[in-house]
């Protein structure tokens, strides 16, 4: 793989909750992402899943800066973004841009798609004038596949799939390296899905973008991803090339994830593994591995440290579990 | 691609509550009917045959009377009724437009930078417009009145400084609720800083239901200027407005009911044409008639 762009270090992103009600409420902080560390190649795409709820796109965002982190370091090209000034931070965002989850959520409606895809350009690029930043638009929108003829419509117009293009356009238009796309197909139909995700790979190869891909959908991430991260409650359990992962799931969360995923060939008798219970809270997350409430395997040992994330093997396999040795054989 | 590919007009969405608006029948009417009066007001005095402030001692108190063009009848000096309803309706539009005018100009950015902003900032300026509201709003008119003596322009300041106090908790709501949807963290990822976030997708975006309550201010406000003129803290004679006229039509109701009937008709039109409005206006910008 070639240079790394991205590397996070460590990443905390604590949420104060007000426990109870009325005067003298103790605060409490909600671990949304707890101690993550990645890095990302130029080029790559790594895949975030997780459960709902595990800090997903509470990570994403903190990467960008959208939410304040708690502690750790976000390191993009070598400087630390998240003690970056405000001010500085903005220029940053030229390189790094975001498509969201819900399509028309995400569009003002009070502007025409082409004000609404300008706006990275107007902000990040000032010194372009209209008419160069006309071109950009028309050359973002003609990527994306929209007709330029559409330019003055307003996002109402427009269906999911064709909202979510808007929204990739607009996060192309200032040529970033990198992309943070928030289940950027969950909200769409599957046939619908299909298409934007071969866009965004299309995209990738034709402009060489990272994109730091967040889903819960397992399928679309092992279509398009080149590595994945397993996240459970904020924590990193695994993190592996998209083919280890699926072939060979270390951890027991990932293995219980993977086996969920529906086959589709009737004539396959499937039994996935059953988890039991509830997530449990960030609030008050267990003890130790915060997987052990929920885990086959645990063991004494699961309540009283919490394990590292440690090398399964020389391909840089990643697993975070006392029991992987064990739960392999 | 070519430039002289045809370009497909979007229609906004203020488009489509214009055209919501423009198919309500009571707000059609209402709007023709306040534009009749409104025009009849600026126009009027002009081409009709007698001043305002002319006293005229042959035809004290006369009912109306098309032969000496007191369309309306006179007054208990003399004076003609029917300009003098009209110079009343332009003072209560021009207090309507003014007071609204300085409540909503106010009002709307107090309220978009307190709630897009939110925390300390957001507490202590919510906390003044608290205080703000307590203080009794006669007293605060009869002090500036005393103090200053009676002027009109007065009067809009002290309605606009009252009226802009709910306009900014209304738009601050909308400011807090804006403010967590996806497209302005979507504008904070472009790169946008605070006061063009706050100009190009707050205020657009909370001016719906602004529009609704400024429908609705504008007969609060008539009628408010209306009482303080009743209790005579509003204009000055000769001039007049709605309320003096109603006023004085009150005292001579059983001689010369005419002298109350017609203001207070006129006074009555105009509200109920602002209420339909409101509620037309309402109705085509609610989301959920879609």
């Amino acid at each position: 793989m070639s240079e790394t762009i991205l590397k996070v270090e460590d990443l905390k992103v604590y949420f104060p909750v007000r426990a109870g009600g009325g005067w003298g409420a103790k605060t409490l902080p909600l671990k949304a992402v707890d101690g993550v560390s990645f890095s990302l190649h130029r080029g790559e795409t790594l895949g975030i899943v997780g459960e709902s709820g595990c800090g997903k796109s509470t990570l994403g965002r903190a990467i960008l800066r959208l939410i304040d982190p708690t502690a750790g370091q976000v390191v993009w090209l070598g400087e630390d973004l998240a003690s970056l000034s405000n001010t500085a931070m903005r220029r940053k965002r030229r390189q790094m841009q975001i498509i969201f989850q819900d399509p028309l959520a995400s569009l003002d409606p009070r502007l025409t798609i082409g004000e609404i895809i300008a706006e990275p350009l107007r902000e990040l690029e000032p010194s372009l004038s209209r008419a160069e930043r006309r071109v950009r638009v028309e050359d973002a929108m003609a990527r994306v596949g929209l007709l330029p003829q559409m330019i003055n419509r307003y996002p109402h117009e427009f269906s999911g799939g064709q909202c979510q293009r808007i929204g990739i356009a607009r996060a192309i238009v200032v040529r970033p390296a990198l992309i943070i796309c928030d289940e950027p197909v969950s909200a769409l139909d599957v046939s619908v899905q299909a298409q934007v995700v071969n866009l965004l790979m299309d995209l990738q190869r034709d402009l060489g973008l990272s994109l730091l891909f967040i889903s819960h959908d397992l399928s679309v991430v092992r279509h398009i991803c080149h590595r994945v991260l397993v996240l459970y409650l904020g924590c990193v359990m695994e993190l592996a090339s998209s083919r280890a992962l699926f072939d060979r799931p270390r951890h027991p969360y990932t293995q219980a994830l993977i086996s969920a995923v529906p086959i589709p060939d009737p004539e396959v008798t499937h039994r996935p593994i059953l988890l039991e219970g509830d997530l449990p809270s960030p609030l008050a997350p267990p003890s130790g591995c915060v997987f052990r409430t929920r885990c086959r395997y645990a063991t004494d040992k699961c309540a009283q440290t919490r394990p590292a994330l440690e090398d399964a093997d020389a391909g840089g396999h990643q697993v975070s579990c006392h029991h992987w040795k064990e739960i392999a054989s | 691609m070519t430039a002289a590919v045809e370009q497909i007009a979007g229609r906004s969405l203020w488009q489509d509550a214009l055209r919501r608006l423009r198919r309500n029948r009571a707000a059609v009417m209402a709007l023709a009917v306040i534009a009749v009066i409104a025009l009849l007001s600026i126009v009027g005095p002009w081409a009709a045959p007698h001043p305002y402030d002319t006293l005229n001692y042959d035809y004290i108190a006369i009912a109306p009377n098309l032969a000496h063009g007191f369309f309306l009848g006179t007054d208990a000096v003399g004076r003609d009724l029917f300009v003098r309803i009209l110079y009343g309706v332009r003072i209560s539009l021009m207090v309507a437009l003014a007071a609204t005018t300085v409540s909503l100009t106010i009002g709307i950015v107090y309220g978009a930078v307190a709630g897009y902003v939110g925390g300390r900032i957001d507490e202590a300026m919510m906390r003044f417009v608290d205080v703000l509201y307590s203080l009794p709003f006669m007293f605060f008119v009869i002090i500036l009145m005393v103090v200053f003596g009676r002027n009109i322009i007065l009067m809009f300041l002290a309605l606009g400084a009252v009226e802009w106090l709910t306009m900014a908790r209304i738009v601050r709501g909308q400011a807090m609720s804006l403010k967590n949807r996806e497209f302005i963290e979507a504008a904070v990822a472009a790169g946008a800083r605070t006061p063009t976030i706050i100009r190009r997708h707050i205020i657009p975006n909370l001016l719906g239901p602004v529009v609704v309550y400024v429908t609705l201010t504008i007969p609060q406000v008539i009628l408010v200027e209306s009482f303080l003129s009743f209790l005579g803290l509003g204009v000055q004679e000769p001039l007049t407005s709605l309320g003096v006229l109603i006023s004085e039509g009150a005292d001579e109701m059983e001689t010369a009911p005419w002298m109350l009937i017609f203001p207070a008709a006129t006074l009555a039109a105009l509200l109920f044409s602002f209420n339909f409005l409101g509620d037309g206006v309402r109705d085509a910008l609610d989301p959920k008639d879609r």
